[in-house]
């Protein structure tokens, strides 16, 4: 800089605010990213390994459910793939983004200097659950979107027959597919929580990976242990199921609310454990 | 309007013991002058980035106090960061993406950062620590060199009243290291105060008007470098072949704390009228094949204040 351009340093007037320039950095970071991009491709081969499976072993299969449907209206591989891909690869996709989250920037000792900008550790941690609930929603539309096409492509698609056997129009069945999608992400909240959490306690974002993906797998064993059924429905997984019940006619909103309700408990609980480790935390890394 | 006369930097009996109970820095009563460049100096370990850290906010202090341009750190920390452009313990960046979008990323995270000027600032930013070729590169194909020159060039995104940087010159070589130290002497000029860790007292005699010197968490020294150069007394030397001669010579024209070497015997003349030792020495038949003053380099003195040298303090 010469010296023609020298100011005196004073107080400089900037009292314009600007929030949430962090939060769409937070974005950039999550989706301009080759890994999640990867992420979002594995969901999206779900319905196509699904659908081909289905489409070129040929028909002699009893499958029962929403695959079994799949054969005879392409719709239903939209419904299949979210649900096949709901007891292990959104949880894994989820896993591996929360737990990267805060234990990432950690490692790469990029803490610091959002620290310092200064980003204000609330507002950061607001600005990572933000990003990981719109990866999750991103996660579940991916297969929406996959099997949308896979399912038009490979099989005949017409009226939609819901389980309460009432026959809907497509357009119907693809916003209630689109409604499964939206439930479904926000079944995997309650994980992104923990994940979070997790993750602010480590400076290894694969060892966040590997705890929370532990929990997720010993909630999932409690889920199945018949001896113990008196916790279960406080159970993280309990209610992932109740998506379906938006395949009838009426919905059934029980359950789906209930389920919306636990994830939303164990957000708020893990979200306000993360908070607290956050604000107290030293950053020597 | 906060003064040039308030002093940017303050801390108050700034203590961090960690968890192991091993205290990192012991009650430190650190006051920058406005306008300062303050070397921030000691052997690595002594506490230097713990302190650099307190500062910021990103550790708590277990006891004392720091106040950051007139307030209290951390509880005014939003307020005042965005005022402070800081380098802390080396450069830290996102591999996989590009110098520019890394400064893109740190400015967005300051709220008080203006969006629509962002871009054009980060150009600026690079460009004044040479990096304008390399903005579109990957950090990940950077040298250390060119990430320390990164750092410094986030710190510069914005003006700052005060900059704290650990270790700027890290890793930099003669070039860069001549590129670093201009570039901080022209921003000192402008009236920004800096405050910069470091274990090369060239780096203090060449750019800092003050200097702290850390040893062992605590703070053995604090003032100008002027007045730490003119602490160190100067010493007679006389290179001669009559070592015992010479001693004997200067201890009865009153020199103290003699020591012969090699090749000299040194000692400390106080105010004695040295100009008549010559004629002494040769006088007493001693060869002399050198003879004057000589005045210890900062690093002895440094040597002479942390009891060590650039060895990791235990």
């Amino acid at each position: 800089m010469s010296p023609s351009e020298a100011v005196t340093v004073g107080p400089r007037l900037r009292t314009k605010r600007y929030p949430l320039a962090l939060f769409r950095s937070e974005l950039h970071l999550v989706f301009g990213r080759a890994r999640s991009w990867a992420l979002l491709g594995v969901l999206a081969a779900v319905p196509i390994l699904i659908g081909s499976a289905i489409r070129f072993a040929g028909g002699g299969g009893d499958a029962e459910g929403f695959l079994g449907q799949v054969a005879g209206n392409g719709f239903f591989l939209i419904v299949a793939s979210l649900a096949l891909s709901l007891p292990f690869f959104l949880p894994t996709a989820v896993t591996v983004m929360s737990g990267e989250s805060l234990a990432g920037e950690a490692s790469l000792g990029t803490f610091r200097n959002l620290l310092t900008a200064p980003a204000g550790r609330s507002r950061l941690l607001a600005a990572k659950m933000v990003s990981l609930a719109l990866f999750c929603l991103a996660a579940t539309m991916t297969i929406w979107i996959s099997g949308l096409i896979v399912g038009f492509v490979l099989f005949p698609v017409g009226d939609v027959l819901l389980l309460s056997g009432t026959t809907v129009s497509l357009g119907d069945g693809l916003l209630r597919a689109l409604g499964i999608a939206v439930l479904i992400a926000a079944s995997l909240l309650g994980l992104a929580g923990i994940g979070l959490f997790v993750s602010s306690l480590t400076s290894t974002p694969l060892a966040a990976m590997a705890a929370t993906f532990g929990t997720f797998v010993v909630l999932g064993i409690l889920s199945a242990i018949p001896q113990i059924d008196v916790i279960h429905p406080w159970l993280l997984m309990y209610g992932w199921l109740s998506f379906a019940d938006l395949m009838r006619d009426p919905p059934y909103w029980d359950a789906i609310g209930r389920n919306l309700l636990l994830q939303a408990g164990y957000l708020a609980v893990f979200y306000a454990a993360a908070w607290a480790r956050i604000t107290s935390r030293d950053i020597n890394g | 309007m906060s003064t040039l006369s308030e002093p940017p930097v303050v801390t108050h009996g700034l203590t961090k013991r960690f968890r192991g109970g091993q205290v990192a820095v012991n009650a430190i009563d650190l006051e920058v002058p406005a306008g300062s460049v303050f070397g921030f100096l000691g052997p690595n370990g002594s506490g230097k980035t713990t302190t650099i850290r307190m500062l910021l906010g990103l550790i708590a202090p277990t006891a004392g106090s720091v106040e950051l341009l007139g307030e209290s750190m951390p509880k005014a920390q939003l307020r005042v960061l965005p005022r402070v452009g800081a380098l802390v313990e080396g450069p830290a960046f996102y591999p996989f993406w590009s110098g520019q979008a890394n400064l893109l990323r740190f400015d967005a995270a300051d709220r008080t950062a203006d969006p629509r000027t962002r871009k054009a600032r980060a150009g600026e930013a690079l460009e004044r620590v040479g990096l304008s070729n390399a903005a579109r590169k990957k950090v990940r194909a950077y040298s250390l060199g060119m990430r320390q020159r990164l750092a410094i060039a986030v710190a510069l995104m914005q003006r700052r009243e005060l900059l704290v940087l650990d270790e700027p010159t890290n890793g930099l070589d003669p070039q860069g290291t001549r590129e670093v130290r201009h570039l901080l002497r022209e921003l000192a000029a402008d009236g920004t105060t800096i405050f910069t860790s470091t274990h090369l007292l060239a780096e203090v005699e060449q750019v800092c008007t003050h200097a702290a010197v850390m040893s062992l968490g605590r703070l053995v020294r604090q003032s100008t470098v002027a007045d730490l150069r003119a602490e160190l007394r100067p010493r007679l030397v006389v290179r001669t072949p009559d070592l015992g001669q010479a001693a004997e010579t200067l201890k009865s024209l009153g020199v103290t704390d003699l020591k012969t070497t090699a090749e000299t015997v040194e000692g400390d003349a106080g105010e004695l009228p040295i100009e008549k030792f010559a004629a002494a020495l040769v006088a007493a038949d001693v060869r002399i094949h050198g003879f004057g003053l000589e005045r210890p380099s900062l690093e002895e003195a440094f040597v002479a204040l942390t009891g060590e040298g650039f060895d990791v303090a235990q």
